[in-house]
């Protein structure tokens, strides 16, 4: 057998190359998501050291969980991602906007980016416990507020609803802003300049320019940032876990989706955090699919929608 | 010169907001370190905006302490990470390179498949994940931390763009004509060209994982194999009130130290990779 020289067949080469990655992915996410698949229609939990199951239950685990404080705890972590992410966006967008502006002059563009993004890398279960002690009643923040007379007796930030929320809402916006804006900012810095000629020739003014035709301009890139924001905000954890000790106080008003999912990890409760994980599935792998679609679309929807925007804008 | 009175005035705004926003980002580790340097007892006596002189004595005591092994954590993270960053960007060049140099039947599917997942919380197969590693006999150990890494869309994603950006398809053949095969030719002609994109997602991988607390917090479950977050977190569920602060803040410190060395040498590369791949980590 003499192999034939004109034609390598190379394809067995791409297949080994990807092989590992398959292989991994199979084992460390495909099993598992079949095992947690499969026990969420069991009965299968531990009471003390007795493990009880598994059973076949069918749906029993999905309507019982439907009964319980998922919704209450869907609903917090949609409270505490709003909270976090208006403020980012909405600062993100000026301070893109500010940066690509080069009659702004804004000085040490280099410095404010570092700083800014720096809270992104920092350990959020580090942030967390330090926000925990800092705000704690006889952290230093409220040290400062008494000093300077703010407030006449401590006042006690995790034991209100208000007070959590707004310290987790505070620390993804610290985390995330700077992220946000450096992405927006590449968006921005991508339109084409004679847009923004024209425009200027026109007499748009800065704030004209900024609805009309920056943000209808980086509209797909919005999308992808609100998109994923999403997906992550289904997926805090760290810092109402670690801020709240794993308890969403007070009254469980902080506890999110994952932390639900992680006690019940944790006291084995295999079948309920089998049908609470399929939940979880179904609504990010919408969303993955909605950012699948964005990704693998030269044309993604929304330009369209920013014509017609346009269009009644120059109407009306 | 009409309209260049705005533009100041829009400056000026934009330069204090700025300073502001600075301000916030940098208060808190300010706080820290100040906190950081001082005694239990200084800090009873409530905040100085000046640090103190007891800073060697708080390492000191963070290194002492048997049930919150600092920094044995801290080796233990660099060794899982470390590991981590490794596999990760080299298996994912790899893949990108298999899916962007070779013609074959499933190659369209892989990918597409590979899209498709890129957002998949890694949350929801954790009950599945725990139980495999269970029954593998991975259960306690650093291994389940660092193999995974293998498989990351968003690592090969970002891999992916870079190839098509700047790996022309002919210095491939011309390798091939010299006579190099296949996997010299990745080893040598290509790892070297994805040199940088390698770095900025080592970095991003190392950072993301050095940062993981939902996974290594299930599965670990001795202290000498604990990474940096599981240790913060138990010594927030700890009686911490009883505790010596100073300790406290100090153990943080020592926690975000590392990554912000890293950052400071590397925030140029950093910065510039946020927008390379386009995905959120």
């Amino acid at each position: 057998m003499k192999p034939k020289n004109k034609k390598i067949d190379y394809s067995k080469w791409g297949y080994l190359f990807i092989l590992p990655f398959f292989v991994s992915f199979f084992i460390f996410s495909l099993i598992p998501l079949v095992d947690t698949i499969r026990y969420s229609f069991f009965e299968y939990y531990r009471s003390g050291i007795k493990e009880i199951g598994p059973n076949f239950i069918g749906l029993e685990n999905y309507i019982s969980l439907l009964g319980s404080d998922m919704l209450k705890y869907a609903g917090n972590t949609m409270i505490l991602w709003i909270i976090g992410f208006i403020p980012q966006i909405v600062i993100a967008l000026l301070l893109a906007e500010w940066f690509v502006d080069a009659r702004l002059k804004i000085h040490g563009t280099q410095f404010f980016k570092v700083v800014i993004y720096l809270p992104n890398l920092i350990m959020a279960s580090a942030f967390a416990m330090l926000f925990f002690t800092m705000f704690s009643t006889n952290g230093p923040i409220n040290s400062i507020l008494l000093s300077m007379g703010l407030t006449g007796k401590p006042i006690d930030f995790l034991g209100s609803v208000l007070g959590t929320r707004s310290l987790v809402g505070l620390m993804n916006f610290l985390m995330w802003f700077g992220n946000t804006t450096i992405m927006l900012m590449a968006a921005i810095m991508g339109i084409s300049p004679d847009v923004f000629e024209a425009a200027e020739l026109d007499g748009c003014n800065s704030v004209q320019r900024f609805f009309f035709i920056t943000l209808p301009q980086i509209r797909p890139i919005l999308a992808y940032t609100l998109i994923t924001s999403i997906i992550g905000g289904l997926q805090m954890f760290d810092v109402p876990q670690i801020l709240t000790n794993g308890q969403g106080t007070p009254d469980r008003t902080s506890m999110t989706l994952i932390m639900f999912l992680n006690s019940h990890l944790k006291s084995k409760n295999y079948g309920m955090a089998g049908a609470l994980s399929v939940y979880l599935f179904v609504v990010s792998g919408i969303l993955c699919f909605v950012v699948y679609r964005m990704t693998n679309n030269d044309d993604p929807d929304g330009s369209k929608a920013a014509a017609k925007k346009a269009k009644k804008q120059r109407r009306g | 010169m009409k309209s260049k009175n705005p533009n100041h005035l829009r400056s000026i705004f934009a330069h204090v907001l700025l300073i502001i926003l600075s301000f916030m980002c940098l208060f808190f580790f300010y706080i820290l370190f100040i906190n950081a340097t001082r005694s239990h007892a200084d800090l009873q006596k409530g905040f100085s905006a000046l640090p103190g002189g007891y800073l060697l004595q708080n390492l000191k005591n963070v290194a002492n302490d048997g049930t919150f092994p600092m920094f044995r954590g801290i080796l233990n993270s660099l060794i899982v990470f470390g590991c981590s960053a490794a596999i990760c960007t080299y298996f994912s060049s790899l893949t990108a390179y298999g899916l962007y140099a070779y013609n074959f039947k499933l190659k369209k599917a892989a990918f597409t498949f590979i899209m498709a997942i890129l957002v998949m919380p890694t949350q929801v197969t954790a009950m599945g994940f725990l139980r495999l590693v269970t029954n593998m006999g991975m259960y306690d150990s650093l291994l389940p931390l660092i193999i995974p890494s293998i498989a990351s869309p968003a690592v090969f994603y970002f891999m992916y763009s870079y190839l098509q950006s700047s790996l022309p398809m002919s210095l491939i053949e011309a390798a091939r004509i010299d006579g190099s095969g296949e996997f010299k030719t990745f080893n040598r002609i290509v790892i070297p060209i994805m040199k940088p994109a390698i770095a900025v997602q080592a970095i991003f991988t190392f950072v993301g994982s050095w940062n993981n607390y939902f996974v290594p917090a299930l599965v670990i479950q001795s202290k000498d194999k604990m990474t940096v977050p599981i240790l913060i977190a138990t010594l927030r569920g700890a009686d911490y009130m009883n505790f010596d602060m100073g300790k406290i803040y100090t153990m943080i410190l020592v926690a975000i130290v590392p990554i912000i060395l890293v950052y400071l040498f590397l925030s140029k590369y950093i910065i510039a990779g946020v927008t390379l791949g386009g995905v959120k980590e």
